[in-house]
């Protein structure tokens, strides 16, 4: 069994991803106490919401500095859909500053012809990463922006929309996080939490 | 490529699944996790449901299934249905429905849409509205369908994307429970006047009128009694989508 720490500021549909998490054979604990994410070897940040909200809630939690602490001590950080965007350094959206573990900052997807990006598309794989190798699949996304890392290697997997492609799955390092909703994403999804969960720079 | 999608709709009351004519003569036809299930495994690619319960009736109840289909459905679920205000919307999704729609309330207060929108996120907020043609165009009515409320429908289209929804759910009650085909002049009509992802709703006989919505602009088409009667399945719908030339997730 693998022990996730999942992050409970108010986000919304918590159920289906512990579910999710528990059928891939995941331990889960579903929190909202910092100093228990703080200590987690796995953290998982969830996410819908707009970015503005999410982060106050999480600064007036004080989760923000226990997911910073979490991954400065060694975890694998993982975020979903909104929770991808706040992982990075400030997101357009509410124009807020965000977590910070990675480098560049979630857009507005203006270039797309019908936003938000609603519903099932492909997620193709460009890196050769642990979590990459669920790849490549059909899963649904449901989203205004979309991340930019500064680092073209931080790109994960892509998706097309509008005829351009956006980083659906992004990372570095232990940090990384999926623009999809793996947990909604039927037996595909299932493919990501268990590469989540398997997920170890030391096997490699 | 973003697939078109095929949307089962079922009628919930007090967290069962009941079928009936038009709201009436309604028979109760099991457990709608059961059926969400089903639909699912058939190719659904979300699940609507639509609490038809009259004010606060059976909300304890319906919250209840909604955490069992969070526990047990793997595709994106979204429920509408007597939500007036924010805390609903809330309790919903925290019970762990992933989208919320709301229809005669934002007739009445068109603020809600915006407050939703910033409160839980565009993406959660589906706007629904029941229209029918008359002088002129189409015509808005509220409770479920029953109410004339003097809105024009592509306008309130227009409106409730610009407050934020951010996903118009358009359902044709002259079309509805006709099986004789979506009213493709009004998905034609809204497409061209708004950006946001538009679910097409009312009359679908079978497989050809789904392609027809899509083709006519729709991202995703709503079905009930086609599933519900073991006519067709949302895989034998997609598979002709995709016969079609329209992109569908097989």
């Amino acid at each position: 069994m693998t022990d996730v720490c999942v992050v409970d500021y108010g986000a919304g549909n918590l159920r289906s991803l512990r579910t999710g998490l528990e059928r891939a054979g995941a331990e889960v604990t579903v929190t909202d106490d910092p100093a228990r994410v703080a200590a987690a070897g796995r953290v998982l940040v969830p996410g819908v919401g707009a970015a503005g909200t999410a982060m106050t809630a999480l600064e007036r939690r004080r989760l923000a500095g226990a997911i910073r602490d979490a991954a400065a001590a060694g975890a694998y950080v993982f975020g979903i859909c909104l929770g991808l965007q706040l992982l990075f350094e400030a997101s357009d959206e509410d124009d807020v500053p965000c977590l910070g573990l990675l480098p560049g900052r979630a857009v507005a997807m203006g270039f797309a012809d019908r936003v938000p990006h609603m519903g099932w598309n492909d997620v193709t794989p460009q890196a050769d990463h642990p979590l990459a190798r669920a790849l490549p699949a059909v899963c649904y996304f449901a989203h205004s922006y979309a991340v930019e890392p500064a680092e073209a290697g931080a790109v994960l997997g892509t998706t097309e929309l509008g005829g351009r492609p956006f980083a659906s799955v992004a990372g570095a390092g232990r940090v990384a996080g999926t623009q999809f909703h793996p947990e909604k994403s039927g037996p595909a999804g299932r493919e990501l939490l268990r590469a989540f969960l398997r997920w170890s720079d030391r096997a490699a | 490529m973003l697939r078109r999608r095929v949307i089962p709709c079922l009628d919930v009351r007090g967290g069962r699944l009941v079928k009936g004519v038009r709201f009436r003569e309604l028979r109760d036809c099991g457990d709608p996790v059961d059926a969400a299930e089903r639909y699912a495994a058939a190719g659904a690619d979300e699940i609507v449901w639509l609490n038809i319960a009259a004010e606060s009736e059976g909300w304890h109840e319906l919250l209840r299934a909604v955490e069992r289909a969070a526990e047990r459905v793997d595709i994106p679920l979204t429920v509408g249905g007597g939500i007036d205000r924010p805390e609903r919307a809330r309790e919903l999704l925290l019970a762990g429905a992933d989208k919320i729609s709301v229809n005669s309330a934002a007739l009445r207060t068109p603020e809600l849409i915006d407050e939703l929108a910033e409160r839980l996120g565009s993406q959660c907020v589906v706007v629904a509205m029941d229209a029918a043609r008359g002088d002129g165009g189409w015509w808005t009515y509220s409770r479920g369908g029953m109410q004339a409320t003097g809105v024009e429908t592509v306008e309130w289209a227009q409106e409730a994307a610009r407050r934020g929804g951010g996903e118009l759910l358009v359902t044709s009650i002259d079309s509805d429970g006709g099986r004789r085909g979506y009213d493709l002049d009004l998905i034609g009509r809204i497409r061209e006047h708004v950006r946001v992802p538009l679910i097409a709703s009312g009359g679908a006989g079978g497989a050809g009128d789904i392609v027809a919505a899509l083709q006519a602009g729709a991202d995703a088409a709503l079905a009930a009694s086609i599933f519900h009667d073991g006519d067709t399945t949302p895989d034998d719908v997609k598979r002709e989508v995709a016969a079609c030339g329209l992109p569908a997730r097989i």
